[in-house]
């Protein structure tokens, strides 16, 4: 039971490896450096919505790497392996989802800072940022999970997940921002973050099996 | 009916009309092209066996 | 016990059909006569409110809109609970009939919350908890519709959308509740908040009707997009099977 999802996980981290985990952050500086473009060079408005600004291309950059989530392993028959692995397919895939997250989501988390100082962030709320980063990045990875898995094999999948889980992501962004902010309610936002992570931790995995499932039958 | 906002009420009577005259002209239209598919459908194939 | 086997009885999608068809001319003639006495009332019968004048009569038809926006959600979501649990074979007709009228309706309570709000805010949008969670449902009716155009085969289909649906449903409290935070954090006081009036008589007799005119409606839409779709699906195997038979030799009959 245990060796399937360390031979996944170890798996999904070698194949990381061969590229495509660093184009999250290309991408996430990208939406870092166009904001100032958009909106002007004025540090004051920028340290305003820094937060906002690194929770929008830290929400991108996890959606947008998605859809490769299942759609290899569905090209090369691995994801039939997988579903006939001696473990169930929700903790399969809430494996893939974490290998996902530590390739992908934890190099945005520790970017997010760095960032920030460029937004003229200061100590403190670049600390807040990459604090509730590190609660909403798992959780926007999972719900994902669930558009990669219903979009799996379709060849319009590409633009879909974003279109289909954006909306269902919008409370993590609600949250995630104000705990980054500061202000009273940030503790309390932070509080809820958590929970949502939690919650989708569960959700996600779950209903993307599902699909999954659906989709072989 | 009359009033400063008249204009307000009667643009969204307007949209109201159009959004659900639409509706029933796309549920009306959808229904006789697809039915009228069928009819020529099954009038072309020769049927194969009852109850097909 | 007679409802129950009545509406299982209507599992079977011929007699689902034969049931449509008689009961859709009634449907459609109840719903016009009740559109007529709502409209009249609305327009002609109802006072101009005290407070926002002749632009409440805007509130009959976004009331209802809104109404049936949010049902037909409720309507996909117990559809999808067939489709996936009892794999019932008219459910997922229901989710997909269902889906472009909430989406309809969604948009037409958009659109009138707007013209109602230019006058009453001075602005065609505010980012308003109840507008920006209508914006949402419209994009998720959105999201769901392209998931099932993306998708050839109808089974597969019809899975797919009872699980995003049911995701959806999951969610959507979380997004109302975190929908509603955010607006009571960014509060702007210029804002005028009318309240809750405790609505006159005059005023709720003419939203009732109209309410329940368009729900009547839209249970006739309804059901009249499951027929379509009915003939539709058989259109779909005919074809596929003259296609194949046309493949084939001829069979040794």
């Amino acid at each position: 039971m245990r060796s399937a999802h360390a031979a996944l996980f170890t798996r999904d981290l070698a194949l990381a490896r061969g590229g495509g985990a660093g184009l999250g952050v290309v991408f996430f500086l990208l939406v870092v450096t166009l904001t100032p473009f958009a909106v002007g060079p004025d540090l004051a408005l920028l340290r305003r919505i820094g937060p906002a600004i690194l929770w929008l291309g830290a929400l991108l950059a996890t959606l947008l790497g998605l859809d490769r989530l299942l759609q290899a392993d569905h090209e090369d028959g691995s994801l039939d392996l997988i579903a006939l692995a001696p473990a169930g397919l929700e903790t399969m895939v809430a494996t893939k989802i974490l290998a996902h997250w530590v390739t992908t989501g934890l190099p945005l988390v520790i970017a997010a800072p760095l960032f920030g100082v460029m937004l003229d962030l200061s100590p403190d709320a670049l600390g807040r940022v990459a604090l509730a980063l590190a609660l909403g990045t798992p959780a926007m990875a999972s719900l994902g999970a669930v558009g990669a898995a219903l979009t799996v094999g379709l060849r319009r999948g590409g633009l879909l997940v974003p279109v289909l889980i954006l909306p269902l992501a919008i409370p993590v962004l609600i949250f995630g921002v104000s705990a980054s902010a500061e202000g009273a309610e940030a503790g309390g936002a932070l509080t809820v973050l958590a929970g949502l992570a939690l919650g989708y931790a569960v959700l996600g995995p779950f209903s993307a099996a599902a699909a999954l499932r659906a989709l072989r039958d | 009916m009359t009033g400063p906002h008249a204009a307000f009420i009667l643009a969204a009577y307007a949209i109201g009309v159009t959004v659900i005259g639409g509706l029933i002209v796309w549920t009306i239209a959808d229904w006789r092209a697809q039915s009228k598919a069928l009819a020529a459908l099954e009038a072309r194939s020769p049927r194969r066996g009852p109850g097909r | 016990m007679g409802l129950i086997s009545a509406v299982s009885s209507l599992a079977n999608p011929a007699r689902f059909a034969a049931f449509a068809t008689k009961a859709l001319p009634w449907l459609a003639g109840l719903s016009a006569a009740l559109l007529a006495v709502g409209l009249y009332m609305a327009l002609f019968v109802a006072p101009a409110d005290y407070q926002q004048g002749e632009t409440v009569r805007i509130m009959f038809l976004h009331v209802p809109s809104a109404w049936l926006g949010m049902m037909a959600y409720v309507i996909m979501a117990v559809a999808s609970i067939g489709v996936l649990v009892w794999r019932h074979p008219v459910a997922d007709v229901s989710a997909k009939a269902a889906a472009p009228l909430g989406a309809a309706f969604t948009f037409l309570a958009l659109a009138t919350g707007s013209l109602w709000g230019k006058p009453m805010w001075g602005t065609w949008w505010v980012w308003d908890a109840r507008l920006t969670s209508f914006l949402i449902l419209f994009l998720m009716y959105l999201g769901l519709m392209a998931l099932r155009s993306a998708m050839e085969e109808p089974s597969r289909a019809a899975k797919a959308c009872a699980i995003l649906t049911l995701v959806g449903s999951v969610n959507i409290p979380i997004i109302k509740f975190s929908v509603d935070w955010w607006n009571t954090l960014h509060q702007p006081a210029s804002v005028i908040r009318a309240g809750k009036p405790t609505m006159d008589p005059s005023i709720l007799t003419p939203l009732l009707i109209c309410a329940i005119a368009f729900t009547v409606l839209f249970v006739t839409l309804h059901l009249a997009g499951m027929r379509t779709e009915l003939v539709r699906r058989r259109l779909r195997t005919l074809r596929i099977t003259t296609a194949s038979a046309a493949l084939a030799p001829e069979p040794a009959e």
